[in-house]
């Protein structure tokens, strides 16, 4: 670390990690990353079991990689190379987890200050006031974390990680099951905090809404590697492999092959491979004949009931709805175009187009709704 | 009386040690990775499915005046360690080692892993996270180790009669004094022995439940006992 007009400025998180796992039932798994995080937030994206919790546990020394580097700045925690593996007590690397662990048997002002054991008292009082203020829990110091309500309880894992002032910050999950606007204050008093420190902080999650709410940088994860990092926009619009697209809310993933391209048109006709439609997709990587996947969300798609004229949408199919079913707020119908979509509506929707098992439907399909998938 | 005062003085003193040394095994036992624990565990475990007879047979053995045991001893207190005191201790240590290790490499294991993990980014080392973390949330297990060893040793007999033999004030235990007591007909005796030692037994576990009580409450957690396992 380097300070810089009474700045600390931590350096950015560099780790590539391998590590095999021979699993007794499923097929191995294996870890192979490299990334970099800078200070400021960084999201880990990827489904469930694509081994970002894995990558937060070795970068945090709880599990060690077979082969790899992991450094803060000019710090090296690991290196099996040079034979280097820090204990994680060594690391200066908080790290939150989905459980939080908060000690059940301390009040969460002891919680906060267990990571300061080193400190002279007056200091150490310091330093936990200033966190629980900086996270809103200062009434809560003399409670036990059975007696404090959800989000609370991850502010205090929050402070308590924080107070060690350390060098990076992994977040597990570590705000599943909150409702949006409590998540949201949250991670504008994390924001705040970390304005003055600068701390690389890398945040797993595998729902979308909440890169959506964090996003300023993006790492997707599938299977063990990274499949494409950069702004959200980037990596979550034009998702590059079939099981992140799903995860980022495509849920319908087509298989076809391409037809031309019209470059003057900036677009690519696409013949799907099941039934008889052809569609425009924007232009992509791929030449004529080569074989491509479609991605498009329930959501974008329009429905009519009867055939619609003068648009500006290239992508019109007439097909007829397989089932509806109400899930919460909204209505998911089948529709059977020689191929099968999934369209989202709202029931109110659904009520005025008067739509049935059966009903005869077009399906309006924006150019730049239909996303390009690598295979 | 003077067997119930030997009994306690003999409870208290193989309960302290077994507390002293349980809790570094214990300890050991939950968390190693060694492949060979096993072999470690079932020795700790012996003393379970043994005959106290067995084991005060060897324990016997080993300290007299032939045995490994009994010429170390002999060598540096200038008496042996058969039909003595210490010779009691020792051999009731050894009979009551499950009763204190079990329940506390059972609590130390239901600890949740991640507090560990926690507990290890926050910068401490092992041994603090055992003071600060695995111990208190394993108070439960400690107390449940404590009155099983101290409640085992007061009954026990066979390993005694083997090791202690039968000497007043020395190694006459308030489980041989009321079998003598029996033997020689003396029944009301007995009675007020085996009473005494009802008593003291209850009001031993009802101490331990109304503790656990207030102490489950506050962390969430229950003591261990053989009766309750999962």
């Amino acid at each position: 670390m380097d300070t810089v007009g009474g700045q600390v400025n931590a350096a950015a998180l560099t780790a590539s990690v391998k590590l095999a796992r021979i699993r007794a039932l499923s097929s191995p798994f294996l870890l192979d990353i490299s990334i970099e995080v800078p200070p400021g937030i960084t999201i880990l994206f990827g489904p469930s079991g694509a081994g970002k919790s894995t990558v937060l546990d070795c970068i945090a020394g709880l599990a060690r990689p077979d082969a790899g580097r992991i450094a803060a700045g000019e710090e090296v925690m690991f290196d099996s190379q040079a034979g280097v593996n820090c204990p994680p007590q060594a690391r200066r690397i908080a790290y939150v987890f989905q459980t939080l662990a908060l000690f059940p048997h301390m009040s969460a002002e002891e919680n906060v200050a267990y990571g300061l054991d080193g400190l002279p008292h007056q200091q150490r009082a310091a330093r936990v006031e200033e966190i629980l203020k900086a996270f809103r829990v200062e009434k809560l110091r003399a409670r036990k974390p059975l007696e404090i309500s959800g989000g609370e309880r991850q502010r205090i894992a929050l402070a308590r990680s924080l107070v060690t002032q350390p060098r990076v910050l992994l977040l597990d999950e570590p705000l599943t099951g909150l409702d949006a606007e409590l998540k949201a204050a949250i991670v504008d008093d994390l924001r705040a905090w970390n304005v003055a420190r600068r701390i690389p902080i890398l945040y797993v999650t595998h729902t979308r809404e909440e890169v959506d709410a964090l996003g300023e940088r993006v790492i997707a994860m599938d299977r063990g590697r990274v499949v494409s990092e950069g702004a959200p926009m980037d990596v979550l619009e034009a998702p590059r492999r079939k099981r992140l697209a799903q995860a980022a809310g495509f849920e319908n993933l087509l298989g076809g092959t391409v037809l031309d391209l019209r470059e003057a048109d900036g677009v690519m006709r696409v013949q799907l491979s099941e039934g008889n439609c052809e569609i425009e997709v924007p232009l992509g990587y791929a030449a004529a004949g080569e074989r491509v996947r479609v991605a498009i969300r329930a959501g974008d798609i329009l429905l009519a009931t009867s055939q619609p004229e003068n648009l500006s949408a290239r992508n019109v199919i007439e097909g007829r709805i397989v089932s509806l079913e109400r899930r919460g707020a909204l209505v998911r119908a089948r529709v059977d175009c020689g191929t099968e979509f999934i369209v989202h509506l709202t029931p109110g929707a659904a009520r005025t187009l008067e739509l049935a098992n059966g009903s005869r439907v077009w399906l309006v399909l924006k150019t730049h709704s239909c996303h390009l998938v690598e295979e | 009386m003077d067997a119930l005062l030997l009994s306690l003085r003999l409870a208290l003193c193989v309960s302290a040690i077994l507390l002293a040394g349980g809790l570094p095994l214990a300890y050991w036992l939950a968390y190693s990775n060694w492949r060979g624990k096993f072999l470690l565990e079932a020795v700790v475990a012996l003393p379970l499915v043994l005959p106290p007879t067995v084991l005060g047979f060897y324990v016997l053995v080993a300290m007299g005046p032939r045995g490994p045991l009994g010429k170390l001893w002999q060598s540096f207190f200038g008496h042996g360690l058969a039909f003595t005191f210490e010779g009691l201790v020792l051999a009731s240590v050894l009979y009551s080692l499950p009763f204190a290790v079990q329940p506390l490499i059972a609590s130390f294991e239901s600890v949740d892993r991640k507090l560990l993990d926690a507990s290890a980014v926050l910068g401490a080392g092992r041994l603090k996270t055992f003071w600060r973390v695995i111990l208190p949330l394993s108070i439960p297990g400690v107390l449940t180790a404590l009155v099983l060893s101290f409640a085992h040793t007061m009954g026990e007999f066979g390993v005694v009669l083997m090791v202690g033999g039968n000497l007043a004030g020395v190694t006459r235990t308030v489980s041989i004094d009321i079998y003598d007591h029996v033997q020689s007909l003396e029944y009301a005796e007995a009675n007020r022995m085996a009473l005494v030692l009802l008593a003291i037994s209850f009001a031993v576990l009802s101490v331990v439940y109304a503790i656990n009580r207030q102490v489950g409450r506050q962390i969430g957690r229950r003591l261990w006992t053989p009766w309750a396992a999962k």
